[in-house]
């Protein structure tokens, strides 16, 4: 393929004609400038559907940030919205769905082999967010990056190719974890039933970390896959991935990686870490829904089968004989979520823009703080090790989650309640939920105050 | 008193309380103030599936009367559940089976609770329809 295409400079003067119908908010526009008066942008044929933003050096400003995030900007109940329920969904700021809306209006076409120019200008932008998801995981190639629908659908894609393959035999082992979510416990159940192969569990520790000496003594030449979160879902926990795919690897076993709250959360770089397959949801890091990533290492991708046929995924097509196309559209059957992609790579300029690292700082200061303030709570448990990312789960005393959660509701705060979609790390802990609240790069200390204060009053009801 | 009766006398009383939290600990307060349920009462099959919370619901007719035990581990939906069995213990169960429960769209409460929730509330009317149903048939 030659789309992948290199990025080229415009100056100011052609920033303003090519990019009149962006709406100039607080963060989205000066960042496109570079210092030298530049506005960074890639060569797509019609303008910039995918925009190239320059690492924002300074610490972020969450109130500055939110003026991009319209839907902060309202009233539930009467009460001003706290949203924080980020690990289930973030929010998307206006150049994301500037970037839908600018697909939409200016190049929709369907892509790949179309003569014509708008099929042109989709393709090439299509292929640059493939560039740009490339870049930001720092692999080696963009053929690594599959789209797909999401984190699920990445797995299942995996779990679909792989059981296709000769990886496994009868009597082989898949390792998962006790922190995953169901969408990293099912579908390998479900291949294990279909393979007669078994399903092994890496033991949670009471502090809510994986116990890495069990992993290292559940791990044999029986171990064909290990398939574990970067960061749990439900108690925020990160995961050593280091540890975990090196160890893997000694035994020969294939490593799956869910990144799905991590990649919102800090800079994931996988030349850090050897794993083989890797993947992430668009819609949990300012993204659209409906759009995902699947990385995979790619002497991989190439010697793994299709999972599903279709349209753009084949070579040649005979009633006697197809042949299938070179990765990464071997596993893109079909029209793929084109905007989907778009609107993704946006996203992820926006996170590069205001900086993984700021943000990482930022809500680590968050979560540090809500632990704090919920930590002299009466009857608190707060789940998780110190150090999380992304979320913070607890419990208090006799009253029930979702109770909390109704009331917090009522005073405009949205968390989650329930079992996060982690039913056995629950069952771990011998409770049926937690109520969770997870953080975004918008989200502001005085909402964290504000959300001590709303607990205090619920329990004041509920106790 | 009828049960359209029963039903309006609970709307006025939550018509006194014009704040959320007061509307909602009074719920709360009747919830608490249910019949004990015992505890091998809290049966599989009591159980209503498809509530976030736990809900046992024990239906039994003595005398052509319906009688509700209800609990749960949600002191809101055990409010919610106190605002049916109310109104609808001591009844006959051809006037359960055929009660009109719109009054709780009436309560202000419903547009509050989650989708979830109040799916809970119309599976509560249902498993309290189908003890009397069961009344009947015996």
């Amino acid at each position: 393929m030659t789309l992948y295409k290199s990025m080229r400079f415009l100056d100011l003067q052609e920033r303003d004609q090519s990019e009149s119908s962006c709406r100039d908010s607080a963060r989205c526009s000066p960042q496109v400038i570079t210092p030298s008066g530049r506005l960074l942008l890639s060569t797509t044929l019609a303008g910039s559907p995918t925009r190239h933003y320059r690492p924002f050096v300074s610490a972020l400003d969450p109130y500055q940030l939110r003026q991009e995030f319209p839907i902060l900007n309202q009233e539930i109940n009467g009460k001003p919205l706290v949203y924080l329920d980020n690990a289930a969904t973030s929010q998307k700021p206006l150049c994301v769905l500037d970037s839908s809306r600018n697909y939409y209006e200016r190049i929709n076409s369907n892509i790949h082999r179309g003569v014509h120019r708008l099929s042109q200008a989709a393709t090439a932008a299509h292929e640059a967010a493939r560039e740009t998801i490339a870049k930001h995981l720092n692999v080696n190639r963009p053929e690594e990056i599959i789209f797909t629908s999401g984190t699920t659908d990445s797995v299942n894609l995996v779990a679909s190719s792989l059981g296709r393959s000769d990886q496994f035999q009868k009597g082989d082992e898949i390792i998962v974890s006790g922190l995953e979510h169901h969408s990293n416990t099912v579908p390998w159940q479900m291949l294990c039933e279909r393979l007669g192969i078994t399903l092994k569990v890496i033991p949670v520790l009471d502090d809510g970390t994986l116990d890495l000496e069990a992993y290292d003594a559940l791990l044999s030449e029986r171990t064909k896959l290990v398939s574990v979160n970067h960061v749990s879902n439900a108690f925020g926990t990160v995961n050593n991935v280091i540890h975990i795919c090196s160890q893997a690897k000694k035994v020969g076993a294939l490593t799956f990686i869910d990144g799905a709250q991590s990649v919102p959360h800090f800079g994931v770089d996988l030349q850090s870490f050897d794993c083989d397959f890797y993947a992430f949801s668009g819609h949990k890091v300012y993204g659209p829904t409906g759009i995902g990533i699947l990385y995979g290492r790619y002497d991989l991708l190439c010697k793994l089968p299709p999972w599903r046929g279709g349209g753009e995924m084949i070579k040649e097509v005979t009633f006697e004989k197809t042949t299938y196309n070179d990765p990464p559209f071997k596993f893109e059957a079909g029209t793929p979520n084109i905007e989907g992609g778009i609107a993704l790579a946006a996203a992820i300029d926006y996170v590069n823009n205001l900086g993984a690292t700021n943000i990482a700082a930022h809500e680590d200061a968050l979560i540090k703080r809500a632990a704090t303030i919920l930590a002299e709570i009466d009857g608190i448990t707060l789940y998780g090790p110190d150090d999380r990312a992304g979320a913070l789960s607890f419990n208090v005393e006799g009253v029930h989650h979702y109770d909390l959660g109704t009331l917090l509701d009522q005073m405009g705060f949205a968390l989650r309640t329930g079992h996060h979609c982690c039913q056995p790390l629950m069952a771990r802990f011998g409770i049926t939920g937690t109520i969770r609240a997870s953080f975004a790069a918008y989200n502001t200390i005085e909402e964290v105050e504000a959300l001590g204060k709303a607990v205090e009053k619920a329990l004041m009801m509920l106790r | 008193m009828t049960i359209t009766e029963k039903q309006q006398e609970l709307l006025d009383e939550l018509d006194l309380f014009q704040d959320w939290t007061e509307r909602y600990e009074y719920v709360i307060s009747l919830g608490k103030k249910l019949a004990p349920m015992d505890e091998s009462l809290h049966t599989t099959d009591r159980l209503i599936k498809g509530c976030q919370s736990q809900v046992w619901l024990d239906s039994s007719a003595k005398e052509g009367r319906m009688n509700f035990l209800a609990d749960s581990d949600s002191v809101i939906t055990k409010g919610m559940i106190a605002l049916f069995v109310r109104v609808l213990d001591g009844e006959s169960p051809e006037d359960v089976l055929t009660a009109d429960l719109s009054f709780i769209d009436k309560t202000g409460l419903k547009e509050h609770l989650a989708p979830t929730r109040a799916n809970a509330l119309t599976l509560m009317a249902a498993q309290m329809r189908k003890g009397a149903l069961q009344a009947i048939q015996a």
